[in-house]
């Protein structure tokens, strides 16, 4: 039971009469908004069947399949480069090294407070003036993956720092050096709490891909985007592309939802400030 | 780089000013709804309970470019327009609303339910529950979070440069397509979000500090 359960009574007979009073009418509310959104939509000619059909025809599903594909790229190469990366900036920043304690502290607060579409103007119109000029994948997979190597650092380091200290202790009494330490004991215990947070930091990569339509790589939302040029079906496209996003975000956080409940039992909670929020 | 101080320092401040302005509107408008839909989501009204879980289900998981073209590009399709600052200002709002409400639940929660079940026990009502011992305790808890959704509506305005409205982001990235100076805009411009996030991240620290519980 949660504190936001435990703030009513069981309801008495009046309490219950408003209740279902409240209920009824808030119903009601919300079926007249509905009815009013789909009105709009009708007045203005957009409920008709043939700008919606086309969604189910093979050349337009292709279309967007490859841009689907296309956002799948960007996201896993995102994720195979930032995880290392983030994993060695957490290690960084806990090292007693001093300068590289400070290096890495710095990469993970200033990425982590600069806008990613900011670090992606930087690879697509100021690095070329240095004659730095990948291919514009590389334009969009870069930035991201210094952005989301520092939020994956952060959550690296909740887990590490979440582990008991017995066990650093159990390790360094039976005379494990620092490495052996780190390999055997603390990363294989980390690792495993840390999964869930991860997971659901493919749902921040996945809605950083659409930076994108900003730079014309040609993912999902830009396919859309140069779809509607061609059919001009504006709302249509944009509502579907919206729920292709939405239905797979969703399906991401019940998955880590789900590993999160698995591992329940084990110190499995992370410190609340190191998840980021993903607006974006 | 003298050019960018002659020619181009105006553009930047006015930049800076619209990031500002669209980052304020859009947090204080995020708090507003955002409180709104927490309440819905632990009233004991069935149908609002379900809206607010849809609500903050969906605008979790879209992505604010997908919203920023919905609103912007989409809704006129159904005789519905904004300017572009309104456009912006709306999808961030929506969004950061379902990001606002997590983060006031969680503090709710984060009260331990002896303390709700002892309030409710010497006689508190519902409202004496929440104004006495709830809200007290989880306003603290709920601080830190606040302060990460504000940096979140932060960084998350400079993707309103893709709809157009002219925010520090767009104007960097416009100057140096017209004049290439190099770095300096973009680490100017980086600075200036720094800044503003630390500036952020303090505020919300010594407001944490000043109300802690002294035992």
């Amino acid at each position: 039971m949660s504190t936001q359960d435990s703030l009513f009574d069981a309801a008495g007979p009046r309490a219950r009469r408003r209740i279902r009073i409240l209920t009824v009418l808030s119903l009601v509310v919300i079926a007249c908004l509905v009815w009013a959104v789909l009105l709009r939509f009708g007045q203005a000619g957009q409920l008709a069947a043939d700008r919606w059909a086309e969604f189910t025809q093979g050349p337009y599903l292709l279309f967007l399949l490859a841009g689907l594909g296309n956002t799948v790229a960007a996201a896993a190469a995102s994720a195979v480069l930032a995880l290392p990366l983030g994993l060695l900036l957490a290690l960084g920043r806990l090292s007693s090294r001093t300068p590289l304690r400070r290096l890495s502290t710095g990469w993970i607060e200033f990425f982590r407070s600069v806008p990613l579409l900011l670090v992606v103007y930087i690879f697509v119109s100021g690095l070329p003036q240095y004659g730095i000029n990948p291919d514009i994948f590389w334009k969009l997979v870069i930035p991201i993956t210094l952005c989301s190597s520092a939020v994956m650092a952060e959550i690296f380091r909740a887990g590490i720092i979440a582990l008991p200290a017995g066990q650093s202790e159990a390790g360094m009494s039976v005379g494990l050096s620092q490495s052996q330490l780190m390999r055997s004991i603390v990363l294989p215990q980390a690792v495993r709490i840390v999964v869930p947070s991860m997971v659901a930091q493919l749902v921040v990569l996945l809605k950083d891909t659409t930076l994108g339509y900003a730079v014309s790589y040609p993912e999902l939302m830009k396919t859309s985007n140069n779809l509607t040029a061609y059919t001009n079906h504006l709302i249509q496209t944009y509502l579907i592309i919206a729920a292709v996003y939405v239905v797979t975000n969703v399906l991401i956080s019940h998955l880590a939802r789900y590993l999160e409940r698995r591992m329940s039992g084990r110190p499995a909670r992370i410190a609340q400030e190191a998840l980021e929020v993903g607006i974006g | 780089m003298d050019q960018l101080f002659t020619t181009y320092l105006g553009d930047l401040l006015a930049g800076l000013w619209m990031t500002v302005r669209l980052t304020a509107v859009a947090f204080l408008g995020s708090l507003v709804v955002g409180t709104a839909i927490a309440a819905c989501r632990v009233s004991p009204i069935l149908p609002l309970r379900a809206f607010g879980r849809l609500y903050v289900e969906l605008f979790v998981n879209i992505p604010l470019i997908s919203l920023l073209v919905v609103v912007t590009f989409g809704l006129p399709d159904i005789g519905i327009t904004f300017d572009l600052f309104t456009c912006a200002a709306l999808s961030m709002i929506l969004l950061g609303a379902a990001f606002t409400c997590e983060a006031i639940r969680t503090g709710i929660n984060a009260v331990s339910v002896g303390q709700v079940e002892a309030a409710r026990s010497i006689g508190l009502d519902f409202f004496g529950v929440l104004r006495f011992v709830l809200f007290p305790q989880a306003f603290r808890s709920v601080i830190q979070p606040i302060v990460n959704v504000f940096i979140g509506i932060l960084l998350s305005s400079s993707l309103a440069g893709v709809i157009g409205v002219k925010d520090l982001t767009l104007q960097v990235s416009e100057i140096n397509n017209e004049a290439a100076l190099g770095l300096t805009t973009y680490l100017l411009a980086a600075v200036a979000y720094v800044v503003i996030s630390l500036l952020a991240g303090g505020l919300g620290a010594r407001l944490e500090q000043r109300l802690r519980v002294r035992r």
